[in-house]
């Protein structure tokens, strides 16, 4: 009997703690249901902007290729083209170089400078993209107008199906310059991914084909890169959805020009920088739902490419431990 | 040439062609540094500091509006994003390990990480701008919280799931509350990891543009007021730089290497801090 008084007094408190950790635990959960709501927020409110474009023109403004401002005509082809096309050249010359990257880091480099090397490829992806952009408008264009152009063209030109790419002035704004800068954008996160993933094989994996007289290289395209296959992957999609939504680095060098010529050479545009450079004049009405359509086209393209990424990412790593 | 001689030399091409990637990474980053410190130190001066961006045409000129405006925004920003951050971060560590709800969030926020960040400026002015009359430097930390948020929440709910159980443990047991564990204790511990996440979000935040463009906008004049559109260091670096006038693309040039400067920086001091606390 005489322990009741004591308890009684600790109740009060544990009531007064239980309060307070469900009042904390309900806090912390709306702080992360806002991080939810604002996804939801972003596709229905780009999805209502976009209504009067869709209703006008049906699902065909995915496959129209007009943009005509005077007219009030709107088409997407355009600029999914160019943000696919610099897209793709962009991962074509980031992704040998970041594979070169990361076998260089995890098994060749001496140790002493890995970390270096390793923080200098992932202060590259710390550099805002708008330096990018001034600096691939005002140093590598010209150069790349002057010194690499001219020779592109007469030693491609005149090659079967690919000849037509190198076409037309060498002027060094357009499709090209767009996808070289880019790919200088995705090569550390395609980098780092790659170079986690490569971590992950176990030593004694590697080892083993090391002691029945692999080559480092053998080792890596036989023994490292299967094993990784996935995760690999994963970072390819990571650089793509990166590349696929990057605005201000393609903005300066792409030329901005709403239309599709087959040369790589020429100007053109991309989801994004038709957004930067048209949204904040557009007139009310089915110009800026046109340019929110394209801003939806664009979120959801990325948020797949980005959600294949994730899953493949988590699958490669997840392997670490089994 | 027999096919122990081909092996080693595919194997020496193999690793050669890896190095000449790995030189040319480095090459890029010294390439842009170099032309970046080259063209933005010529246009540094006091005058860069103290005088306003110059009307088209006209010469001279400097930055103070638009850097005072990156200023303001970046600091709402930070204010706002980091208790959010924080908090999601916590629930997602603390209180979600396994619910489907937290699964969701954990989903949304890496996709959030890479998602464009002009789609954001999109959903803000819709949001904010198009609604509540106009452009203003709230609408412009508004959308660049919501590209700073996920960074903090990943690094917080990261770091405190590297706390130790038994420190946990140990803290409930000898009768703490699970908020006084989570603010007290856990969090404590990873104060430096946290620190190190907040840094990040602010480099992030700090380079941004696209997002501005259609919320901030611009502002010619100096302007502390957030609620009327507001300079900002990234949107004139944009305007000035694809502008005809040689003062003009001067002074984006030296925009941007402030920008560059204090990314760069800052990236630079998050991971000495996080290394150094971590290895204590």
């Amino acid at each position: 009997m005489s322990e009741a008084a004591p308890v009684d007094i600790h109740a009060a408190q544990i009531r007064k703690f239980k309060i307070q950790d469900m009042l904390f635990h309900q806090v912390t959960l709306v702080f992360a249901f806002i991080v939810l709501a604002a996804l939801a927020g972003i596709l229905i409110s780009l999805a209502i902007e976009a209504m009067p474009v869709f209703k006008q023109s049906g699902p065909a403004f995915l496959w129209t290729n007009v943009w005509n401002v005077p007219e009030d005509r709107y088409g997407a082809l355009a600029a999914i083209y160019g943000t696919v096309v610099t897209s793709i050249i962009a991962l074509v010359i980031a992704v040998p170089v970041s594979f070169g990257i990361a076998l260089f880091l995890t098994e060749t480099c001496p140790a002493w400078l890995r970390r270096p090397l390793g923080t200098a490829i992932e202060l590259l992806a710390g550099v805002p993209s708008i330096i990018y952009g001034i600096w691939g408008l005002f140093v590598f264009a010209p150069l790349f107008a002057k010194h690499v152009q001219p020779y592109l063209q007469a030693a491609l030109g005149d090659a079967p199906v690919i000849g037509g790419w190198f076409a037309g002035p060498p002027i060094g704004i357009g499709i090209l310059t767009a996808g070289i800068v880019l790919s200088l954008m995705v090569i550390p996160f395609v980098a780092s991914v790659m170079r986690d993933v490569f971590e992950t094989v176990p030593p004694p994996l590697k080892e083993s084909a090391y002691g029945v007289g692999c080559t480092t290289w053998e080792v890596v395209t036989n023994v490292v890169l299967p094993y990784t296959r996935v995760g690999v992957i994963g970072g390819i999609m990571l650089g793509l959805g990166r590349a696929l939504g990057e605005t201000m680095a393609v903005t300066f060098v792409i030329g901005n020009a709403n239309r599709i010529v087959g040369s790589l050479y020429a100007p053109g545009t991309s989801i994004a920088s038709t957004l930067a450079n048209e949204f904040g004049e557009a007139s009310p009405g089915l110009h800026i739902s046109s340019l929110f359509a394209l801003g939806l086209v664009l979120f959801i393209i990325t948020f797949i490419v980005l959600a294949i990424s994730r899953w493949l990412i988590r699958r490669g790593v997840a392997k670490q431990g089994k | 040439m027999n096919l122990y001689a081909r092996r080693v030399w595919t194997n020496r091409f193999g690793i050669a062609l890896s190095m000449v990637a790995m030189a040319f990474g480095l090459l890029a980053l010294l390439w842009i540094l170099w032309t970046l410190f080259y063209n933005g130190f010529a246009a540094l001066s006091w005058e860069f500091f103290t005088q306003d961006t110059p009307a088209p045409g006209s010469a001279g000129g400097g930055l103070r509006n638009a850097i005072v405006g990156s200023l303001l925004i970046i600091v709402v920003t930070t204010l706002v994003s980091t208790p959010i951050g924080i908090l999601a971060g916590i629930y997602l560590a603390e209180f979600g390990t396994r619910s489907r709800f937290a699964a969701a969030t954990r989903f949304v926020t890496d996709i959030m990480l890479s998602a464009p960040s002009i789609v954001i400026g999109l959903f803000v002015y819709a949001l904010a701008v198009a609604t509540l009359g106009g452009f203003s430097g709230w609408a412009g930390s508004l959308a660049l919280s919501l590209i700073a948020i996920p960074v903090v929440v990943r690094t917080t709910e990261n770091m405190l799931l590297l706390v130790p159980t038994a420190l946990r443990e140990a803290a409930f047991a000898v009768g703490a509350p699970r908020w006084q564990v989570s603010l007290k204790v856990t969090l404590r511990a990873v104060k430096a990891g946290v620190v190190t996440g907040i840094l990040l979000a602010i480099a992030r935040v700090t380079g941004e543009t696209a997002p501005l463009l259609f919320t901030a906008l611009n502002n010619q004049f100096y302007s502390t007021d957030m609620s009327q559109p507001m300079g900002n260091l990234p949107v004139v670096i944009f305007q000035f730089a694809m502008s005809p006038y040689d003062n003009w693309v001067s002074l984006a040039w030296g925009g941007a290497l402030l920008i560059a400067l204090l990314v760069l920086g800052i990236n630079v001091f998050a991971r000495v801090l996080f290394r150094k606390k971590s290895s204590d």
